[in-house]
């Protein structure tokens, strides 16, 4: 399939869309670590003993530490790759929107898969902007959904 | 934190007890090792402006770690978040103060669970909501 040059008023067709909806990335696994979670919990300056502190943790009715809400935000190589290239250098998030399920302990084997929901385009401030809407579904070692995290992606 | 919150204790149009977080570009370059987001926009001056930015800005993914802190810090243990939306609408510098925010907008039982959402966001120095969201969560009853 061949694809227009892109111009400054316009970058996606109708067939770079069909061709985009629905791609999958490859499965990324990750081990959780009881040390990734308590450096996360570091980096976003959240004290809760939830995600800090087993001793007070296993106290809970989790029975130890679990990761805070965007820990899975640390999982790497999740991205799908795209048909065609978006030739626009920078990029912004737009948004999140996180579902839960179960809670990510320490130990537990993740293994997330990405899905592009959507891509559309805008003007705006700063200028002809792609939106690539995508779905990221965690599951666990026991092949349960843990949480599924739809993310907006700004290229312009 | 305070004290575990009951479902019977919320009521519509309840406010959550604001946080406030003072991100510096050190905590942006924490959140890049700790994240695995190292695009340089949040800790690299010169390149953030070269991006048409005035200078680096918080990963919208802290943003959002900041409003679940501001959910779970309320909901206690025994709270269990079920869902967090936002949206980045205005971008946020590091060096000044980013106050989280929220207030109940409704208190429901579904499939047997005990449910309120919540209106979230992040306000600037300006008093601009540069992160509107929203949260639901799922809360102890008192009794049974």
């Amino acid at each position: 399939m061949s694809t227009p040059a892109p111009t400054p008023e316009s970058f996606l067709t109708e067939a770079m869309r069909q061709q985009a909806i629905g791609l999958e990335s490859e499965p990324a696994t990750m081990e959780v670590e009881k040390g990734a979670i308590l450096r996360f919990a570091e980096a976003i300056g959240d004290p809760n003993p939830q995600w800090n502190d087993e001793a007070a943790a296993r106290k809970t009715r989790h029975g130890g530490i679990i990761a805070p809400p965007t820990f899975l935000r640390s999982m790497r190589g999740v991205s799908v790759q795209l048909p065609f290239d978006l030739s626009f250098s920078r990029r912004l998030d737009g948004g999140s929107d996180w579902e839960y399920f179960q809670p990510v302990r320490p130990g537990d084997r993740i293994t997330a898969v990405a899905r592009i929901a959507d891509l559309s385009e805008r003007s705006g401030r700063l200028g002809l902007m792609v939106f690539m809407i995508t779905v990221t579904t965690y599951r666990n070692q026991f092949d349960e959904v843990v949480a599924t995290q739809t993310n907006t992606l700004i290229a312009y | 934190m305070a004290e575990q919150v009951y479902w019977e204790d919320v009521s519509e149009g309840m406010e959550l007890p604001a946080l406030v977080k003072e991100p510096t570009t050190r905590q942006l370059v924490q959140y890049a090792g700790a994240s695995g987001d190292f695009y340089e926009i949040h800790y690299d001056k010169d390149f953030a402006q070269g991006n048409m930015l005035d200078g680096p800005i918080l990963h919208g993914a802290l943003k959002s770690a900041f409003l679940g802190h501001l959910v779970t810090d309320w909901m206690g243990p025994l709270g269990t978040l079920k869902r967090l939306q936002c949206q980045y609408r205005g971008m946020d510098a590091p060096g000044q103060p980013i106050t989280a925010k929220g207030s109940v907008t409704r208190k429901y039982e579904e499939n047997g669970q005990y449910l309120v959402d919540c209106d979230i966001r992040l306000e600037n120095p300006q008093g601009q909501n540069t992160t509107p969201g929203t949260a639901t969560v799922m809360l102890p009853r008192r009794q049974g």
